[in-house]
C-alpha cells in the first residue's frame, strides 16, 4: 500500500513497526501495522469500529505487548519507576468515584511519588486548564459527562506527559459538548506543545483537529493510508463551517472509504 | 490566557448534585414530610393494634400466663427483671460484637490474602464453603466439647459472620474496573498501592454488605451456641436464660428475653445501615438518592 509523504517536521517521538496482535481467543486485531508518531503532533487514527485502533493505543502506552514486532523509543523509552512520559484518557472518564477531583488528578503523581506539597500545586494547575478548578472538592458523582471528561484529562495532564494517548474519548458526548471540549483540547496541545495520539471514528473530529491522520483498515487493522491536514492553527468555530473544512472531510472521507473496500476485498 | 479553558466556556451541562437519601430508605425518594410520616406512624399503629387483640384475647379467654402472656405482663417482667436480664444482654452483645469484629477482619484478611495468591485460594476456599454450608446448630455442641464455653460460644458467632464479609470481598476484588487497573499499571503502581488506593476503596460497597449481614447473623450464632451450651453451661447469656425460662415454665421472661434480643438485632442492623451510610452517601449509587 503506498502511503503518501506528509510533512516530516517532527522526528520520531515512538513508533510502531510491523506490529501484530493476535488475542488468545485467535482474533488477529493487528497485522504488519507500521506507525510514527512525530514529536508535537496531533495524529489522528481513524477507522471503523473493532479495526484495531484502541489495540494500537494500548501497546503504544505499553498497556498490552505485540505479538509481533516492536515499539520504538527512538529518543527515551519510558522508564519503570521514572515519571510517565505518557498520558491516557480512556473513552470513558474512569474516574475513581470514591475520590474527590482533586484526588483523582493527583493519582499518577501520588504514585509516582511526587511530594504531596509539590504535586498538590501541580494539580490545581492541571485543573484550572480544563477550567475546574472551583471544583476540585466536588465527587465524580456530583459532576456532568462532560465536566467529569474534563477531569479525566486534567489527570492525564498532571504528569505535564511528552505523550498524549486518547481513545475516543468524547464518543460518548453530545455534539454541543464535544465541540466544546474539541476546541479547548487544541487550545490545550497548543500551550504545552505535547504530542497528541487521538482515535477516533468520526471523520470530522478528526479532520477539525489533527495535523495528520492515520486511516485504519480492520480484519487485520493496519495502517493504509495517511494524510496531512495542513490547516494552520489555531483552529475555531469559523474553520467548521468554512469551505477549506469541507473539502477536507471529503478527501478523509473517500480515503476512509477506500480503506473499507480494500479490507473487504480478501 | 492561553491554553486555559475558560471558566465561562463551561460545558452547558449543569453539574447534578443529588440530595441525599435517608440511611434507612435509600431507594425510595422522599416525596415529601407526610410520606415520611407515615413509613415511621403505620408501623406503630400496626403494633398497638396487635398489642392491644393480644391483651384482650389473653384478659377474655382467661388465658394462663404460662401458656400465653400478655404484654402488659412481658412488660411488667422486663421491668422487674431488668437487672438479671440486662446483665444477660450485655454477655450476648459482647459475644456478638467480638464475633462481628473477628469475622470482619478475618472475612476481609482471608479475601485479600486470596486475592494475592491464586494457590491460598485454591487451597482454603473449598473448606471456608465446607465451614458454611454445614449448620452451625450441629457444629456447637462439638465446639462446646473441645472449647472452653466462652470462647466456644464466640467461634459460633465467628464461623457463621465471617463466611458473607469472605464472600462479599472477594466479590468486590474482583470487580474492580479493569481501565482504573490499566491506569494504575500505566503509573507503575506496585502491587501494595494497587491493593490500598483501588481494589479496597471499589471493594467497599461490598464490604460493608457483607458486613452487614455478619452483624446480624453473628448474634444468631452466640445465640445457637448459648442455646446449645444449655443448662450445662456457665454463661449467662440471653440465649442461655431463654433456655432455663423454659426448663423453669417461666414463659413471661422468655418472652421478655425474646424481646430485648430481637431489639438488639434490630439495633446492630441500623447500626451498620447508618455506617455503611455514612462512608458510601457521597460517591456510590446504593446510598444516593434516585430522584435527580
Amino acid at each position: 500500500m503506498d502511503k503518501p509523504t506528509v510533512n516530516q517536521s517532527g522526528s520520531a517521538l515512538v513508533a510502531l513497526r510491523d506490529v501484530s496482535k493476535a488475542f488468545p481467543n485467535g482474533t488477529l486485531a493487528l497485522a504488519g501495522l507500521d506507525l510514527e508518531v512525530r514529536t508535537g503532533e496531533f495524529l489522528s487514527l481513524l477507522g471503523p469500529s473493532g479495526c484495531g485502533k484502541s489495540t494500537a493505543l494500548r501497546i503504544l502506552a505499553g498497556l498490552s505487548e505485540p505479538t509481533q514486532g516492536a515499539v520504538e523509543w527512538p529518543n527515551a523509552a519510558p522508564q519503570a519507576g521514572g515519571e510517565s512520559p505518557i498520558g491516557f484518557v480512556f473513552q470513558e472518564p474512569t474516574l475513581m468515584p470514591w475520590a474527590s477531583v482533586f484526588n483523582n488528578v493527583m493519582l499518577p503523581l501520588k504514585l509516582q511519588g511526587v511530594r504531596t506539597g509539590k504535586a498538590g500545586a501541580r494539580v490545581m494547575a492541571a485543573l484550572d486548564r480544563v477550567g475546574l478548578q472551583d471544583f476540585s472538592r466536588a465527587y465524580p458523582r456530583e459532576l456532568s459527562g462532560g465536566m467529569r471528561m474534563r477531569v479525566s484529562i486534567a489527570r492525564a495532564l498532571a504528569t505535564e506527559p511528552a505523550l498524549l494517548l486518547m481513545d475516543e474519548p468524547f464518543a460518548a458526548l453530545d455534539e454541543i459538548t464535544r465541540f466544546k471540549l474539541n476546541n479547548d483540547l487544541l487550545q490545550v496541545w497548543q500551550a504545552l506543545r505535547t504530542t497528541v495520539v487521538f482515535v477516533t471514528h468520526s471523520v470530522f473530529e478528526s479532520v477539525y483537529l489533527s495535523s495528520r491522520i492515520a486511516v485504519m483498515t480492520a480484519r487485520p487493522g493496519r495502517v493504509v493510508t495517511e494524510l496531512a491536514i495542513d490547516a494552520p492553527y489555531p483552529r475555531a468555530q469559523n474553520f467548521r463551517t468554512s469551505p477549506d473544512y469541507a473539502a477536507l472531510c471529503r478527501r478523509v472521507s473517500d480515503a476512509l472509504a477506500q480503506a473499507m473496500a480494500a479490507g473487504a476485498e480478501p | 490566557m492561553n491554553g486555559r479553558f475558560s471558566a465561562r466556556s463551561r460545558d452547558n451541562t449543569k453539574p447534578d448534585r443529588q440530595r441525599t437519601a435517608s440511611p434507612l430508605s435509600p431507594r425510595r425518594g422522599g416525596t415529601g414530610n407526610f410520606d415520611h410520616m407515615l413509613r415511621v406512624a403505620l408501623p406503630i399503629v400496626v403494633l398497638a393494634f396487635g398489642l392491644a387483640i393480644w391483651e384482650a384475647v389473653v384478659r377474655i379467654e382467661h388465658v394462663p400466663p404460662y401458656v400465653l402472656p400478655a404484654p402488659g405482663l412481658i412488660f411488667h417482667t422486663l421491668i422487674s427483671d431488668w437487672a438479671l436480664l440486662f446483665r444477660s444482654l450485655l454477655v450476648t452483645l459482647a459475644t456478638t460484637v467480638e464475633g462481628f469484629l473477628l469475622a470482619a477482619v478475618g472475612g476481609v484478611g482471608l479475601a485479600v490474602l486470596f486475592n494475592q495468591s491464586r494457590l491460598v485460594e485454591y487451597s482454603l476456599y473449598p473448606y471456608a464453603v465446607i465451614l458454611q454450608v454445614t449448620p452451625i446448630v450441629a457444629i456447637a455442641p462439638l465446639l462446646l466439647i473441645y472449647l472452653p464455653q466462652p470462647l466456644a460460644v464466640l467461634a459460633c458467632a465467628w464461623i457463621v459472620a465471617f463466611f458473607p464479609v469472605l464472600a462479599n470481598t472477594t466479590l468486590g476484588l474482583h470487580s474492580v474496573d479493569r481501565n482504573l487497573t490499566d491506569l494504575f499499571a500505566l503509573y507503575g503502581a506496585t502491587r501494595g498501592q494497587m491493593l490500598w488506593n483501588l481494589k479496597l476503596p471499589s471493594s467497599l460497597p461490598y464490604i460493608l454488605g457483607g458486613l452487614r449481614i455478619a452483624g446480624g447473623l453473628s448474634l444468631i450464632g452466640a445465640v445457637v451456641a448459648e442455646i446449645a451450651a444449655g443448662s450445662a453451661g456457665a454463661g449467662s447469656g440471653l440465649a442461655y436464660r431463654i433456655a432455663e425460662s423454659g426448663y423453669r415454665l417461666n414463659i413471661p421472661r422468655m418472652f421478655a428475653a425474646l424481646l430485648l434480643l430481637s431489639v438488639a438485632g434490630i439495633a446492630i442492623f441500623y447500626l451498620l445501615s447508618l455506617a455503611n451510610y455514612l462512608a458510601l452517601r457521597r460517591w456510590h449509587e446504593s446510598a444516593l438518592d434516585q430522584e435527580r
